[in-house]
């Protein structure tokens, strides 16, 4: 079996871009995550969002091509910093909204929150806290779909290299290996694991290189480029779907953010925010967008508009919808109901 | 022809694997031609090839596998090889399985098979019982099967539920209990069963408890005193109707679980019977626990350890002459 770490050459010596077509559809979804974030910032700063709101800020590129790439029938598991890979794979805009805003009408129902959303019946799988755990619940999946016949599936499972250093991480890699699922795995590095910075969570020369010692075959990204994004984790979606070994993708980036935005980010020296992998993709893509004329500028503040009016009204719309209430709350956590203890 | 606990629990999977394309089974060493530390699943990989599979040691990964594949319709059980070591597993157990329900409105059935209990020389990390900590949890259903017939029905119920089960079998009970033939149904999930009918006390207790309180029982008729021993079946849900129903008849009532003292299920019973037949009791309830230390190893402590025939023989006279 092939198990060799490969890396990719760095993204600035690809002279040739993806098709623009792809490019610029990617840089939509990124642009809608962005404009639907700071939205959800100001709104949280305004008193109105309860518990938090965590935003992708600077991994939009990668997260949008870890959604962008997905087909019917494939498995995606999206972590905190998602939503761009969100939209990119279904996801409305009413869920977030919905979910942010607690409306009664959104998938979660004010049950849970933020970005603790999914969909599961459409193959987004909804992420608990507690960060690895979902590696394995996309391995079952895909083991599922394997045991019921399904042709032409994979998974995709978002990490973030603070969530590499569970146990459950490990667990989930080295039981996909050993299933040998159709698995992409896209670790994104944003060098902070809420305050601690790279230096206090792995000791290791080079994150991909566990991708050898766990049977997967791995490569690395710079995250800040939305063409190198698209490039390396849309072949690593075809190897998987070419029934290649599970596949590893580091992407190196920083979170342009704080953990949530009650935290200001303060810890983060002004050194490390003048790095090449603290651009933020999002006006890197624009520069390409720009550099090679892709799109004129009134086309461009047309989408700009179009994102701030989606989101606008999704936005709206959740805020005018009735929150849960806990008197008329079912208050049953099990679905076969006649087996609800009763507490009476 | 005779059967036993175990034969009842490898025959009901057997069963399943039969009549349901859906279920398979996952988890150390239950493949092969192993089959199981207690072969629990022997002969089963050959029979249902690519059913019955082998796993790492990666309890987490074992859970969070069965959670995804039950999410796309499958009916995963996974045999843990000891319930103690179903702790490295609570996080996907307690937060992921058990509030995935509530959270998404999507049921997750997957049963989780724990070889509970003590028996002589396991020693602390080999003997334990988990009921308690899993019926704590929102979103799980807590079987405790006492007898050969609930063993192999209630897997089969288990397997069947739309949720979440913990299906706590007990590996003193793997050999010692037997029957004569496997029943086609059971009693419902949630329904308790009163296992022996008496006026003078009710003890309530389940799995192997409930064997040890039925020979407590033997011998406290004996002395003349006649007890009436409910079996819980499940400890979650917990059926305090046939528990208060026998209170009322005996006015006495003695808890016995083998999980350590503090809280769990036996301070549950005693709390809903304190709260609703108040009335009832003619003396204050009583439990009996394991005590509270780890579970030691020579068979000299273990035996006075966990609660057994003779201990809760005495902590019932006790109390009957209250």
């Amino acid at each position: 079996m092939l198990q060799t770490a490969q890396r990719t050459a760095k993204s600035k010596t690809k002279k040739t871009a993806p098709p623009h077509e792809r490019f610029l559809e990617a840089f939509r979804w990124m642009l809608l995550a962005r404009t639907l974030e700071e939205k959800l910032v100001s709104l949280y700063r305004g008193g109105l969002i309860t518990g938090g709101v965590y935003i992708g800020k600077g991994q939009e590129a990668v997260s949008v091509a870890c959604g962008l790439f997905l087909q019917k029938g494939d498995i995606f598991a999206p972590l905190i910093r998602d939503q761009a890979g969100r939209s990119a794979f279904g996801e409305p805009l009413l869920d977030v909204t919905r979910t942010y805003l607690g409306s009664r009408q959104g998938p979660m129902r004010g049950r849970d929150g933020n970005i603790h959303r999914g969909h599961p019946r459409k193959n987004e799988l909804a992420m608990i806290s507690h960060l690895g755990a979902m590696i394995s619940v996309t391995v079952g999946a895909l083991m599922a779909k394997r045991f019921k016949g399904d042709k032409d599936f994979i998974g995709l499972a978002c990490i973030g290299e603070g969530g590499m250093q569970t146990g459950s991480f490990h667990e989930g890699m080295n039981i996909a290996a050993v299933e040998q699922v159709p698995l992409v795995v896209v670790a994104t590095n944003n060098h902070y694991a809420y305050s601690t910075p790279n230096d206090r969570e792995f000791a290791c020369h080079d994150l991909v290189d566990r991708a050898i010692g766990y049977g997967f075959e791995g490569y690395s990204l710079d995250g800040t480029d939305l063409t190198a994004c698209l490039d390396v984790i849309g072949s690593a979606v075809k190897r998987a779907r070419a029934g290649r070994p599970p596949q590893l993708v580091v992407a190196s980036v920083l979170r342009l953010s704080g953990h949530g935005e009650h935290d200001d980010a303060s810890y983060v020296p002004d050194e490390v925010k003048r790095q090449p992998f603290a651009r933020d993709c999002l006006k890197v893509a624009e520069k390409t967008i720009v550099d090679l004329n892709l799109l004129g500028a009134e086309t461009l503040a047309q989408w700009r508009k179009d994102a701030a009016a989606q989101v606008d009204e999704a936005i709206a719309t959740a805020q005018k919808e009735a929150p849960p209430e806990g008197d008329k709350e079912d208050w049953c956590a099990i679905s076969t109901r006649d087996l609800a203890d009763s507490f009476e | 022809m005779s059967i036993t606990y175990l034969e009842a629990i490898r025959e009901a999977q057997a069963k399943l694997l039969r009549d349901d394309d859906r279920v398979f089974i996952y988890g150390q060493d239950v493949g092969g031609t192993f089959g199981g530390a207690f072969k629990a699943t022997k002969g089963l990989a050959k029979e249902f090839p690519g059913r019955v599979l082998n796993t790492p040691i990666s309890e987490d990964a074992i859970v969070g596998t069965a959670i995804g594949a039950a999410i796309q319709g499958m009916r995963p059980i996974i045999e843990m090889q000891f319930a103690d070591f179903s702790s490295l597993a609570l996080n996907q157990i307690l937060n992921n399985v058990g509030t995935h329900y509530w959270r998404t409105n999507v049921p997750v059935p997957i049963t989780v098979r724990l070889p509970s209990g003590g028996t002589k020389g396991s020693g602390p990390f080999h003997s334990q019982s988990m009921e308690s900590i899993y019926a704590h949890y929102p979103g799980l259903i807590v079987m405790t099967p006492a007898t050969v017939e609930d063993a192999y029905t209630m897997l089969i119920e288990a397997v069947a539920i739309d949720d979440p089960v913990i299906y706590c079998e007990h590996k003193y009970l793997y050999y010692h209990l037997k029957a004569d033939k496997l029943p086609d149904k059971g009693l419902p999930t949630g329904r308790a069963r009163v296992a022996r009918e008496g006026r003078d006390l009710t003890i309530v207790s389940y799995s192997a408890m409930m064997q040890e309180s039925l020979a407590a029982a033997d011998e406290l008729a004996r002395e003349g005193f006649e007890t009436e021993v409910v079996d819980l079946r499940s400890v979650k849900p917990l059926d305090i109707d046939t528990v208060l129903a026998s209170v009322a008849r005996t006015g006495r009532l003695l808890c016995v679980g083998e999980s350590f003292p503090w809280g769990g299920t036996t301070a549950e019973v005693i709390a809903r019977v304190a709260s609703a037949g108040f009335h009832l009791l003619d003396a204050g309830p009583q439990r009996l626990n394991a005590k509270d230390t780890p579970i030691p190893y020579h068979p000299n402590l273990w035996s006075v350890h966990r609660p057994n025939a003779k201990n809760i023989t005495a902590k019932a006279r006790a109390l009957l002459r209250e």
